[in-house]
Order: structure tokens, then C-alpha cells, then sequence
């Protein structure tokens, strides 16, 4: 349900994007045409979806049909699905990151020509890392962007305030800040509150956070450096001083937050976090907006910085840690290295190359109506939605914030922290290399779960990444593997 | 009668006759081979390939026993075998005493007269006890238990437990308490209930923050503590989940075994002097054993497959605490390494196999001839 805030803008919007531009649907222009399309159990990402295809079908005539699977399950189903020539999805919306895995074997269609005659998309107004790098592969367009993804660190104004700290510039900042906050009552409820909570369940969206806090120690030399292999052996970085200090960090979060923190999804940290009951969070875009929904209590009470960062990185000679100086550490900030990691690349929508014309076309109207300055400047401001800020626009134009209810300087430090995030030189580009899915996913979420556990230690934890991630490597071939993972990072 | 024997008609007639019983049977026989027999090769000739899906269909590369060799000795091991620990002294006498004892055990039934296949059959069983003796001081008391450690703890400790209380719910509703027929329904229904509804059931029982039970745990302090993030109590509470719903199959079996047996030997036996201990363990379990032995073994092999409530209560959790075989196939399977989950898959087959014959030899065919 659309907030009343939103409504009238939405409306004026939709009522835009309704006159004839060069490929906006024309009316009932895909009467009888229905469009399965898959992507994971919400709310957030299906929601837009689902509310948003009701008045496509008024504007087109198209069906859309909105099919919603676990996350751990949706790049299988959708391989599955696709492989096994059933295709019974015509369109999802999944991890860009995955991409290379489906448009390889031919099952996504090439956008490119479509998207380079659709005005009303205004690609150009898609921020040039989405545009260039989550939406294409080997020179070609496969997906639409609907969403922006940058994991940032978020605080609670009120709280550093009367702790007399300043937001996260290191990881040590993070855990001094988690724990003087800890234990206390920061809601007003009469309970004691977190000092930090993160997502940090098995088989769910956890294992990104681990990166987030590793590509500081790890990365330094900027983005083409790369924050998961040696670009030139593909030995893995997850065995060496700086992913244990990274490691350990994780780990001694969990001391400042939830009992149940290893068993939480990111909806439940999020909830969590909008109730009041945690200092200090790691996630996505969507704390900013979620912080101004109805029922928020921290309305006006949260900051955001890019993810904190290190001192000492990682000296890929020796494999221990080393103090930032002006050669090893050129983008450090105050001696402090930081590298944002844009991970999962932003929600975005590719299409079946096994549909037929009508359902393509169809789908791609729909992704293009989605993505669309009209519907996605609405879009991004709400919470629910899961989608976060990826257009220029959104980051210049401060209305769409204030009108969504954000304060100006909310909406300043929010956009601000996205826009360094997105913008800086060190930033971690999200691996995309063949069954990447299965490095991350598979084998660094396993063994993260395990040292979370208490079953395994951190030198335990880092020979089982590097054993499973070589494994795999060897069995892809490593030679191929270097090769996309070079293309990837543009050396 | 001509001399060329019987017209063509008549032998067919007769040869029908004579094969009527293989016909009639060859359809089933043929359903029955389709349906068990060959998803049984199938998954074998999975289990030694790597599944991978290419552009037009799928492609399976021939990598031999490589399936198997990750699970027991490579990178899976953690995973199937689980990490084993420090070896203790202790441990040395203990294996040692249990070795011993097999030996004599074995010698016995040599002395007895039983046959070759008896001893090859014996042999096997103790080989089997020794590993799952090694397995529990290794991995589940020193070492990081894997999926079959878990999966043996939820066959051994659940079943212990579901027997003992199933079995002490008969007696009390044999007794002739008032209300027993009552009871008798009630402790028969959550065997009526999914197992995915249990999961969820008890999944909200057991969170300690938002749950029913939260205001008492918060009562006596336990705020700041969650059973789920950690390993021995999450498996304690799919154990008890577990024992929930198959309680009432223990009981209802047990329930009719104690029915059966004869009131006059036990009035005879309280008329004798005995006390009610006495009576039960002279009279009542020495009737009551090979139905006891029977349903213990159909709860064996039910419970190696035990899969919904770790899934849902846990997600298999926490790392990899309460993952049983049958999710690690699954697991496996859902990141599409088929020929890994049929591995699995094969390994639980001859675990539970193994054991299953064995508790059959060993327990139940003698508890059948003590009757």
C-alpha cells in the first residue's frame, strides 16, 4: 500500500509516464499477454512488483504475474527452470552478480537495442556503475536496473550523542561504539538494547557483511585491485592475517548484539534497528528509508557513513597486516582504508530468451515502467520497497526525499554516504565470476556459520573458505576463471 | 491321440497353466522394479558423476568414487564425518575393552554352531559397533560432530527417549487410571500432525525472545540467551520436537502389546508375592520384547531420514549443528550438486542398512525366540 505522502506524486507520475514516448506502452498494447516473473519471498523487491503490475495491466493490458521463492533457492529455480527447458519464468528479478551464469549457456535476451531506443528509461540518468557494470556483460545490456546496493554502516545520532562518540571511521571505532551501547535502554521501553546488529543468518542474504568488513584490511590499491583473489593465480584472500582480523571483528559483534543474532535474517535486524533496539547496524540502502516509515521509532535519529575501514591492510607479499602509508594505502582517508563494497549489484530484471515476442516485449515494458524516473523516484523513498537510490537524479534531486519524509538533512547524509560509497576509487566490485554463487553462497556462508557457531575457530574457518574456493577453481578451471575474474575488475 | 503329440492349441493351453502364477505376477513385478529398483541404480550412477547444466539440457562428467572420497576424506569430510578431536588415554581402554568383548561375543556364537553367514553377519555388526564407537569419542566428545554424528545422535538419544516415554505412557494407561481411554486420544494426536506444522509449532515455542514462553524466561533472566545459538541445545530441542510427534507411535504399539498379555500370569505373579517391578520386568517385558524390538527398529529407520524439523525449526543450524543426512543430501541437491547428494543420500542407505540388519539379527529375530 503506497503511503499518502507518496500518492499524489505517484499519480502525477504515473499520469507522465502514460503519454506516448518512444516505447511506453501503449494502451491495452498487451491484452491477453501474461508474464511469469520470479524472484524472492519479500516483502521488500516483490512488493514494488506486485503493487506496481495491477496499474501496468490497466496502462497495457499485460498480466503480470509475480512469483516469489526463498533467496537461497532463487538462482537454482531460476537455472533450473531455464536449463531444463521448462520456462515457466519468462522474467526475474535476481542478482546482477549471477548474470554471467545465464547469459553464458543463452538463456537471457540482449537488451542492448531495446534499452538504446527507449527514452522514456532515460538510461542515461542510471548512476554509470549500474549502467555499466550491473547491467551489462561483455559490452551488452541483459538487465534493467530497479535498485541500488551498497552495504553502508548505520548509528543512531541520539546514542553517539550521549556517548560522545563520532560516527565509524575503523571497525575498532564500530566495536568501541557497540560496546559502550550495549546493555542499555535506548528505546525507552525499559528493556536493554544492542550495541550492534547484523544479519548474520545461514542460508539468507548474511554473507555479504562478511566482505563488507574485510574489503578495508583487504583492498587498498583501489577497485581493479580486487578484494577475493590474486587477479593473476586466483588464490583465494581468505587465509591470511587481514581476513582473520576481519573475521574477529564479526565475530566480536556478536558479543553487542541479539542472543539470537547468528539465527537473524536482515528483516529482522531491520526491524530490530527501526524499534529502537540497536546503536549500530550494517546494511543495504534501505535502513535509510525504512527509519522514516510508519511505526519507526528512530525517525530523525539515524546517520550513515560509508563502511568503516582499517589501518593496517593486508600486504599481499607476506600475508599479515601492514600500517596504511602513502604508497600501500593511496585512497586512506586520515590513515584510515576504506573500501565500499557494492555488494549484490542492486536488484534488476532480466528476461527469458525462451519467451515468446509478445511476453519479451511485455516483460521489458514492465521493467522499463519500473525503472523509469516516474515510478522508481517513488519507489526508492519507501522503505518496503527494498529498492534504494541508483539514478543521478535521485541523488541531486532532494524533493523526492522530502516528500517521501525524510528531513533535509536526513535525506543529505543518507544520499551523501551512498554517493562516497559510490563514487570512491577502492570501491569493491561484487565478484562475478562463473558459479560465483557457489564461493559465496555455498562455501564462505558455511563456514562463517560454523565459526558463529563455536564450531570451528577463525584459522579453521579461513583453511575451509580457501579449500572450498580452490576446489571449485580447480574444477572450473583456473585458468578461465582468472581470465573472468580480470575482465570483471577491467584489468 | 495322434502320434505327434498334442495339437498346438492344446500345448499352448497347457504351457499357460503352468506359467499362470509367473504371468500373473510379471506386472507387478515389473511396477515394483520400475519404482524401487531403478531410482535405486539411477541415483548409484548419479552419485558417481558431476551434474552440470549446459546450454540445451544438462551434461554428467564421469568422476568415478570422487563423490564419496570428498565426503569421507576430502573437503566434505567436515561436513558428513565431522572434525574429530583430541585423543585421550581413556579412549585407548575403552576401544580396547569394546574390541575385547566383540571378540568373545563372536567366539560364543562360533561355539553356538552358528554358520558362516551368521559369523560374516557378526563380524560386520562389530565392525560397525567399533566405528560408531570411534565416531562417538572422536567426533561427538572431543571433535565438531558432522551430519551422520547428528544424524546418529538424533536415531540413538531420540529413540531412547521417545521409547522410554512411550512406554511409560502404556503402562500408566494400562494401570487403570481413570480417564485412560481419555489419555489414550490425546497422547495419540500429535502423530496426526505434519511435521512441518510441528517445526513451526515449536520454532515459536522456543524463541526466547517474542515467544509464548518469553515473559517466564524473562522472568528468571534467561533474556540475553537463545538455545538456538547453540549447537548441543538446538539439537536437544529438535530432539524433543522430534520425540513430540513420535512418542505416540511408541505408545499405541506398546499400548497394544501390553493389552495382549495374559492378566491371569500377571495376577498369578502378584498372588506369588511379586511387586509391581517384579511383574514387569518377569512377566509383562519378557511378552511385551518383540513388539518392543520391532517398533524400536521402525523408529530406527524412520528417524535416519528425519529432515522437516531440522529444516524448519533450525535451517540446519547453528554452521551445520543440526543438519542430518537426509537435509545434507538436500542441501546439496538445492545447489544443484546432484552427484554429491546422491552420495549422501547412498551413505545413509548403507549406514541405516547396516545398523537396521544388525539390530534385527542381534535383537529382534532372539527376542522372537525367547517368546
Amino acid at each position: 500500500m503506497i503511503k499518502p505522502q507518496h500518492a499524489l506524486p505517484a499519480l502525477a507520475l504515473t499520469a507522465m509516464v502514460a503519454m506516448p514516448l518512444s516505447v511506453t506502452p501503449a494502451a491495452a498494447q498487451f491484452n491477453g499477454v501474461e508474464v511469469n516473473i520470479m524472484t524472492f519471498t519479500g516483502p521488500q523487491i516483490a512488493e514494488p512488483l506486485q503493487r506496481r503490475a495491477p496499474e501496468f495491466k490497466r496502462m497495457t493490458g499485460a498480466q503480470i504475474n509475480v512469483i516469489t521463492v526463498p533467496f537461497s533457492d532463487l538462482y537454482t529455480k531460476l537455472l533450473t527452470d531455464w536449463a531444463t527447458g521448462q520456462n515457466s519464468v519468462d522474467a526475474a528479478v535476481f542478482a546482477p552478480q549471477w548474470m554471467a551464469d545465464y547469459i553464458e549457456p543463452g538463456y537471457l535476451v540482449d537488451l542492448s537495442a531495446q534499452v538504446a531506443a527507449d527514452s522514456a528509461l532515460q538510461v542515461d540518468d542510471i548512476s554509470p556503475f549500474f549502467r555499466e557494470f550491473s547491467q551489462r556483460y561483455k559490452g551488452k545490456t541483459y538487465m534493467l536496473t530497479l535498485d541500488g546496493d551498497f552495504q553502508m554502516a548505520y548509528y543512531r545520532t541520539d546514542v553517539l550523542d550521549q556517548l560522545g562518540k563520532q560516527p565509524p571511521q575503523t571497525w575498532d571505532d564500530y566495536l568501541s561504539i557497540a560496546r559502550a551501547a550495549h546493555g542499555k535502554d535506548w528505546n525507552g521501553d525499559g528493556e536493554a538494547d544492542y550495541g550492534s546488529c547484523i544479519s548474520k543468518k545461514r542460508n539468507a542474504q548474511a554473507y555479504w557483511a562478511v566482505m563488507s568488513i574485510a574489503g578495508g584490511f583487504l583492498q587498498s590499491q583501489g577497485t581493479k585491485q580486487g578484494a577475493f583473489f590474486d587477479a593473476q593465480t586466483m588464490k583465494p584472500l581468505v587465509n591470511n592475517d587481514a581476513f582473520a582480523a576481519a573475521l574477529k571483528v564479526y565475530v566480536d559483534t556478536t558479543d553487542y548484539g541479539p542472543p539470537d543474532e547468528i539465527n537473524l535474517d536482515v528483516g529482522d535486524t531491520r526491524g530490530l534497528f527501526t524499534q529502537g533496539r540497536c546503536a549500530l547496524t550494517v546494511d543495504w540502502g534501505d535502513i535509510g528509508t525504512l527509519a522514516i516509515e510508519e511505526g519507526s521509532k528512530i525517525k530523525d535519529k539515524v546517520g550513515a557513513v560509508p563502511l568503516p575501514g582499517s589501518e593496517r591492510v593486508l600486504d599481499r607479499a607476506t600475508g599479515k597486516l601492514a600500517r596504511c602509508n602513502s604508497r600501500r594505502c593511496p585512497y586512506a582517508e586520515g590513515g584510515v582504508n576504506r573500501a565500499p563494497y557494492a555488494a549484490f549489484g542492486g536488484w534488476s530484471g532480466g528476461i527469458s530468451s525462451a519467451a515468446g515476442k509478445r511476453v519479451r516485449d511485455a516483460a521489458y515494458a514492465f521493467f522499463s515502467y519500473m525503472s523509469q524516473p516516474a515510478q522508481s523516484n517513488v519507489d526508492v523513498t519507501i522503505g518496503k520497497t527494498g529498492f534504494n537510490p541508483y539514478r543521478v537524479s535521485q541523488f541531486e534531486n532532494l524533493s523526492h526525499w522530502l516528500d517521501g519524509g525524510m528531513s533535509r538533512a536526513a535525506a543529505r547524509n543518507y544520499l551523501g554516504a551512498i554517493g562516497d560509497s559510490m563514487n570512491s576509487p577502492n570501491m569493491i566490485l561484487d565478484l562475478r565470476i562463473p558459479q560465483n554463487q557457489r564461493y559465496q553462497q555455498n562455501v564462505l556462508d558455511t563456514a562463517v556459520a560454523r565459526l558463529l557457531a563455536g564450531e570451528i575457530n577463525i584459522r579453521q574457518t579461513m583453511r575451509q573458505i580457501e579449500s572450498g574456493w580452490e576446489e571449485i577453481t580447480d574444477e572450473l578451471g583456473r585458468g578461465e576463471q582468472a581470465q573472468a575474474y580480470r575482465a570483471t575488475l577491467g584489468q | 491321440m495322434n502320434a505327434a503329440g498334442p495339437p498346438p492349441a492344446g500345448r499352448w493351453s497347457l504351457w499357460a497353466d503352468r506359467n499362470a502364477g509367473s504371468i500373473f505376477l510379471l506386472p507387478a513385478a515389473v511396477v515394483v522394479l520400475a519404482f524401487s529398483l531403478f531410482p535405486l541404480l539411477a541415483s548409484f550412477y548419479l552419485s558417481l558423476h558431476r551434474f552440470k547444466f549446459v546450454s540445451g539440457g544438462f551434461e554428467l562428467r564421469h568422476v568415478g568414487w570422487l563423490n564419496y572420497k570428498k565426503l569421507l576424506f576430502g573437503s566434505q569430510q567436515y561436513h558428513f564425518l565431522g572434525t574429530a578431536g583430541e585423543w585421550h588415554a581413556a579412549f585407548t581402554f575403552v576401544v580396547v575393552a569394546a574390541a575385547a568383548a566383540l571378540i568373545f561375543c563372536l567366539y560364543r556364537a562360533a561355539r553356538r554352531g552358528v554358520g558362516a553367514a551368521g559369523i560374516v553377519g557378526r563380524v560386520l555388526a562389530a565392525a560397525a559397533l567399533l566405528v560408531l564407537l570411534l565416531l562417538f569419542l572422536r567426533i561427538i566428545v572431543t571433535g565438531v560432530p558432522g551430519t551422520l554424528a547428528t544424524t546418529l545422535v538424533y536415531v540413538f538419544a531420540g529413540g531412547a527417549l521417545q521409547f522410554a516415554i512411550g512406554l511409560g505412557l502404556a503402562l500408566l494407561c494400562t494401570s487403570g487410571l481413570r480417564g485412560g481411554n481419555f489419555f489414550r486420544v490425546v497422547f495419540f494426536l500429535p502423530l496426526m500432525v505434519t511435521p512441518v506444522g510441528i517445526a513451526y509449532a515449536f520454532r515459536m515455542l522456543s524463541d526466547m525472545s517474542k515467544g509464548p514462553f518469553a515473559p517466564l524466561w524473562k522472568f528468571f533472566g534467561g533474556e540475553n540467551f537463545s538455545w538456538a545459538a547453540d549447537p548441543w541445545q538446538a539439537r536437544m530441542v529438535v530432539i524433543i520436537g522430534d520425540s513430540w510427534q513420535w512418542i505416540p507411535f511408541i505408545f499405541i504399539i506398546m499400548l497394544a502389546a501390553i493389552e495382549n498379555v495374559d492378566n491371569e500370569q500377571r495376577e498369578a505373579a502378584r498372588m506369588d508375592g511379586a511387586d509391581a517391578w517384579q511383574v514387569f520386568a518377569h512377566v509383562t517385558w519378557p511378552a511385551v520384547m518383540p513388539a518392543a524390538a520391532t517398533v524400536v527398529l521402525i523408529r530406527a529407520i524412520e528417524a535416519f531420514k528425519i529432515i522437516d524439523l531440522p529444516n524448519i525449526l533450525t535451517n540446519g543450524g547453528p554452521g551445520i549443528a543440526t543438519e542430518s543426512m537426509a537435509l545434507h543430501a538436500f542441501a546439496a541437491w538445492r545447489t544443484l550438486d546432484l552427484g554429491g547428494s546422491a552420495a549422501v543420500a547412498y551413505l545413509l542407505l548403507v549406514v541405516s542398512v547396516v545398523l537396521s540388519i544388525s539390530f534385527f539379527n542381534l535383537v529382534v529375530a532372539p527376542s522372537r525366540r525367547l517368546r
